[in-house]
Order: structure tokens, then C-alpha cells, then sequence
């Protein structure tokens, strides 16, 4: 038995993501290979076959995975994927994308978003926004499954040696074609990884208010995420969204303020270690995850915190 | 160019589900069904596209039990033209879904498809990408902006890090996400009209798919539940609490 994982990379680096998958087939057992598939990618192979408990890596460096096109890598990952009993990716949208693409070309069925492992086939995963639990066992033989990062811990991105092999085939739908990327800029720490997540919601106003935010997160090293009345609003960008359809976040802290707590929201951000709530409305639901609230107005309370911290 | 747009009847959003003391799933007896809002998104961007002159033809279709008519029939008073309801009362899951869809897709041969990026019971999220690589087809996920001209789809993807923009040849299908438009609300008139619409009801053995489920649900289990808050008075109170108590700052 064999694991494969698909490496979330930017050519360079290995996206924090895939470590908490490889953890995830570690869970699962047996021997782990990693695919990095994109172009140039050669720094990010490197990388990969350093991390902990990788035995091997594969390398398919072409122009035709330079954007990762849903289309084409499926065709690579389904191809490659028929030697093993697992293919995992991270439950990123990169790996939404794709995954379920292989699972059809596979002819099986695809599992998304475990968040714990119980056995080689049976899975973990949250449903209705994450306000029920099942645990699933798959039937097919091969198993595609999308891994949900806050559910494992991050294995060591170091320490490992892994043999490093080229991939020969290349696998070019020809169907679609990357013509342009808007990536929001931002020093902070990334939403999914930070220690502590400060969040606005529908609350805070408008955009410009968010700067009493931004100062707090600085002074806390923390990274700014929203609810979806926030970035429908257009106070910030949509990849700010924490929630059942955004970003799943899990940090030590997370601070939401402004924000009324919907069932969508929670299911973004309630297993967060800590959950502090300001909010004016004392009946909202947000107080009823929140392990300290402060009933008050936010311009007032926002900026004493700063302060205080 | 003919659009076709699969829509699912869901929990509503704004219900709190409970899980069934038997831990076999949740509770759905007498809990409102709606149509899944992002399919509800997946109708509104046909309906715009046949109102911008680039769609001719939108056919809206269901897989599920019979209620299921009753989602079709929304999406009917919204602007589809017609309905197919493969009726089963059995559990379908996204890969039975996406060879149904196809099989559909085979005898309507339409340009585009749409649906939404996920289904808010189920929280899959694999549906119309699984339909795509069964037809061949290029997919535009989590579209938030939609164009078609000149024979090619242009969609502007939501991603982790902001947006990104991919052309892909027709046929085509493209999901839905929360910013891709603002549903219109059906007008009474247009729901009288719908209930004349044509809905041609069919089943999972009319198109030879075989729907067995391959993952089998063992339990479902209410979430760990989160211990009971305090109100802290100041943010003296709040600072020392997380600096002494919870040590997290
Ligand atoms: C299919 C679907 C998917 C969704 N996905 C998501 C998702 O992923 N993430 C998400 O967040 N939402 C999601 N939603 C939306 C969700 O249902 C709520 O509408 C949204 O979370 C509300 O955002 P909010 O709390 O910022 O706004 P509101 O509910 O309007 O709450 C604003 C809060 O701010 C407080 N407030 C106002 N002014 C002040 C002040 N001066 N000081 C202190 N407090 C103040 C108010 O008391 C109120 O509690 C989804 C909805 C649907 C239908």
C-alpha cells in the first residue's frame, strides 16, 4: 500500500497545506510519495523531499501544469494515481478543483475534507456546515479524499530525504487556458496558518474602518479574515472569507468582531482554540461559542484592546 | 445555445440541524426544504446569459424524490424553459449525480452547464468538476464572473489567494459561487406560467447509471460541543483572561 500526495506548491516553496496532508497519510500508513507538478518546480521538488516521512517524490515539470489547470493535472494525477491505495490533496481550492476530476476518471468515488483518519478506508468529515459529524467508509478501491488542514497537525517540513524521480508523461487536455490572476497582496500571516485571526463583519461599517482591525492584528501578529456580509459588502477582498463556503480556520485566537455568528460563519472558525466576541448585541449568536465576549461598540472597544495588547 | 442547470433540494440555510438520536443522519422530518443557494445562483446566471440573447434554451434538472418538482418548478418561475426530474428515492452521491448529468448531457447536447459549487447539506463539493471529466469537458469552478463569446467561456475563478481567469472551450461547465450574481425573487405571475412548463420525469434506470453508493455513512454525531463563555465587564478584564487564563496572547 501506497500513498500519494499532491504537493500544493508555488515552484519555489511547499504551501504549509501539503504538510498537514502528508500528516493525514501518515495516519492512513504506508509508504508516502509526494507529486509536484508545475513548471520550473524543480526548488519545490527539493523542498518536498525534505519533508518528514516522504520516501519519494515525484517531479512533472511542464509548461502544460504551469497553472495547475484542473483539466490537465487530473489527467497526470488519475494516470499516476492507479498505482496507489490513497491519492490525498489538501482541501484547498486548488485541490477542490482537481480532485473530484480524478475520483471520476478513476471510475470512484471521491471523500472531501477529512479531519481525522480511523482507518485505511474509513474517514472523518464534517457536513451541514460542519453541525454534524459522519464517518464514512469508502467501497472503491482506490481512495480519493480532500484533506482538511486544521484537522492534523503539520508534520516536520524538514528532515526527510527523499529520492527525487521525473515524471515523462505529459497530459495537456487542450481544453482550457490560464489567462489571468489578481492575487490579493497582504505582509500578514496567511488566514489558514495564523496563530490568531482577527475578523470583521457587516459590523465594522464600512472598508476603511478595517484599519482599526489591521493595527490590532499587527500588534498581535495576527491575520485578518471576514464574514460574507463584510466582502459582499466590498469593505474586503472575498479571500478573506471565513466560513462554510470560505476559509476553514482553526487558530489559538480568534477575535470576531462585528460579526453577528450565522451557522455559516461558525462553521469557518468554531474550533478555534479560543473564541472572543465584541459584538453591541448582546442576544447574538456568536456569544454562544465565544469563551469571552464584550458587549459594546467596536469603534470604543477595538481601539482600548489595541492598546492594552 | 442551449444551457442546462442541475439544481438541488437542500435542508434551508437557515435551519440548525439536529442529528437523529440514532446517529443514522439528521433530522429532515418536517424541517423546510429549499432550493440549495448556490443552484439557486447556477439558475440566475442561465437566466441572465438567455437574457443577454447567448443563451436560447435553459433545462433545469433534479435528481432525487419526488418533492424534488417543487425545486424545479422555482427555478421554472425564475426563467428555465423546462424541467427533468430523475426521480429516486434512494441516496444518490455526486459521482452517480455526474453520470446521470452526462447521460443528460448526451441526449440535450448543451453548451454550457451549470451548477453550483456545493451542495450546503453535503458540503461536497464535487459534482460539477466529477460531471466534467466525464464529458470531457473544461470546468470553470467557483466562477464569480461569467462570459461567454466568440464559441469560448471566460470565467473568473474565486481561489485562495484572490481571483483568477481561465478560457475554456464549449461545452463547458461552470459552478457557482456566492458573488457570481444576486438571485432574483420569482414574481407571482411567472410562478402561475411555470406550473405549464413541461417537467418530463425519469429514473436512474432510464439512463442505465447504476447509483449504488460507494461510501457508506457508519454514524453521524453531533460535533464536539464548546464549553459555556463568560461575559467579561472591560477590556482590562478580557486582556488579563487571555494573557493569564487562556495564555494565548
Ligand atoms: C450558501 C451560503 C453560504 C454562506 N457562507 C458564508 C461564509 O462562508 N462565511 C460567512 O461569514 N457567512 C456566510 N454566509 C452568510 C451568513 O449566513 C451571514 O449572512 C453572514 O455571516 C453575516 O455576516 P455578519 O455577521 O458580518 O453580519 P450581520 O449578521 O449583519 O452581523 C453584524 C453584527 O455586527 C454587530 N454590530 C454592528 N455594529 C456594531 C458596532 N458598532 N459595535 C459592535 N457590534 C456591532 C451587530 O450587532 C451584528 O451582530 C453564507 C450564506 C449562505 C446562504
Amino acid at each position: 500500500m501506497a500513498v500519494l500526495v499532491y504537493a500544493e506548491h508555488d515552484n519555489s516553496s511547499i504551501k504549509g497545506a501539503t504538510l498537514n496532508t502528508v500528516a493525514a497519510a501518515q495516519a492512513i500508513g504506508g509508504d508516502i510519495h509526494v507529486l509536484v507538478a508545475g513548471s520550473n518546480c524543480q526548488a519545490a521538488a527539493a523542498a518536498a523531499a525534505q519533508i518528514a516521512g516522504v520516501s519519494k517524490v515525484l517531479v512533472a515539470d511542464n509548461a502544460a501544469y504551469t497553472n495547475q489547470l484542473a483539466e490537465n493535472v487530473s489527467l497526470l494525477v488519475a494516470d499516476l494515481g492507479k498505482a496507489y491505495s490513497h491519492i490525498l490533496a489538501p482541501a484547498t481550492t486548488n485541490g477542490k478543483n482537481f480532485a473530484p476530476r480524478v475520483a471520476a476518471l478513476l471510475d470512484v468515488a471521491q471523500i472531501s475534507e477529512i479531519t481525522k483518519v480511523i482507518s485505511a478506508d474509513t474517514f472523518e468529515r464534517p457536513i451541514y456546515a460542519g453541525n454534524a459529524i459522519a464517518t464514512v467508509q469508502a467501497l472503491d478501491a482506490i481512495k480519493v479524499l480532500t484533506v482538511r488542514a486544521t484537522g492534523f497537525d503539520a508534520v516536520a517540513a524538514t528532515g526527510g530525504s527523499a529520492a527525487v524521480e521525473a515524471v515523462a508523461t505529459v497530459t495537456d487536455a487542450g481544453t482550457s487556458k490560464f489567462v489571468a490572476e489578481e492575487l490579493a497582496k497582504s505582509d500578514r500571516p496567511e488566514l489558514t496558518a495564523a496563530k490568531i485571526v482577527v475578523s470583521g463583519g457587516r459590523g465594522m461599517g464600512n472598508g476603511d474602518n478595517f484599519k482599526i482591525l489591521y493595527s490590532l492584528a499587527d500588534k498581535l501578529g495576527a491575520a485578518v479574515g471576514a464574514s460574507r456580509a463584510a466582502v459582499d459588502a466590498g469593505f474586503v477582498p472575498n479571500d478573506m472569507q471565513v466560513g462554510q463556503t470560505g476559509k476553514i480556520v482553526a487558530p489559538q485566537l480568534y477575535v470576531a468582531v462585528g460579526i453577528s455568528g450565522a451557522i455559516q460563519h461558525l462553521a469557518g472558525m468554531k474550533d478555534s482554540k479560543v473564541i472572543v466576541a465584541i459584538n453591541k448585541d448582546p442576544e447574538a449568536p456568536i456569544f454562544q461559542v465565544a469563551d469571552y465576549g464584550l458587549v459594546g461598540d467596536l469603534f470604543d472597544l477595538v481601539p482600548q484592546l489595541e492598546k492594552l495588547v | 445555445m442551449k444551457a442546462i442547470v442541475a439544481v438541488k433540494r437542500v435542508v434551508d440555510y437557515n435551519v440548525k440541524v439536529r442529528v437523529k438520536a440514532d446517529k443514522t443522519g439528521v433530522e429532515l422530518a418536517n424541517v423546510k426544504m429549499a432550493i440549495n443557494p448556490f443552484c439557486e445562483i447556477a439558475v440566475e446566471e442561465a437566466v441572465r446569459l438567455k437574457e443577454k440573447g447567448i443563451v436560447t434554451e435553459i433545462v433545469v434538472v433534479s435528481i432525487g424524490p419526488k418533492e424534488a418538482q417543487e425545486q424545479i418548478r422555482t427555478a421554472m418561475a425564475l426563467g428555465a424553459d423546462r424541467g427533468i426530474l430523475v426521480e429516486t428515492g434512494a441516496e444518490v452521491q455526486p459521482l452517480a449525480v455526474a453520470k446521470l448529468l452526462k447521460a443528460i448531457c448526451d441526449q440535450e447536447q448543451p453548451q454550457l452547464v451549470i451548477l453550483g459549487k456545493q451542495a450546503i447539506d453535503d458540503d461536497n463539493n464535487q459534482t460539477g468538476q466529477m460531471l466534467a471529466a466525464l464529458a470531457g469537458y473544461a470546468q470553470g469552478t467557483f466562477a464569480s464572473v461569467v462570459k461567454v463569446e466568440g464559441g469560448k467561456a471566460s470565467v473568473t475563478r474565486e481561489i485562495d489567494g484572490g481571483f483568477q481567469t481561465v478560457e475554456l472551450n464549449l461545452p463547458a461547465v461552470v459552478t457557482t459561487d456566492l458573488r457570481l450574481n444576486e438571485p432574483r425573487y420569482a414574481a407571482l405571475p411567472n410562478i402561475m406560467k411555470a406550473k405549464k412548463k413541461p417537467l418530463d420525469v425519469k429514473t436512474p434506470a432510464d439512463f442505465g447509471v447504476d447509483v449504488t453508493p460507494r461510501v457508506k455513512t457508519l454514524k453521524v454525531e453531533p460535533p464536539a460541543e464548546r464549553s459555556a463563555g463568560i461575559k467579561v465587564k472591560t477590556v482590562e478584564e478580557l486582556v488579563a483572561k487571555l494573557k493569564n487564563e487562556a495564555k494565548v496572547i
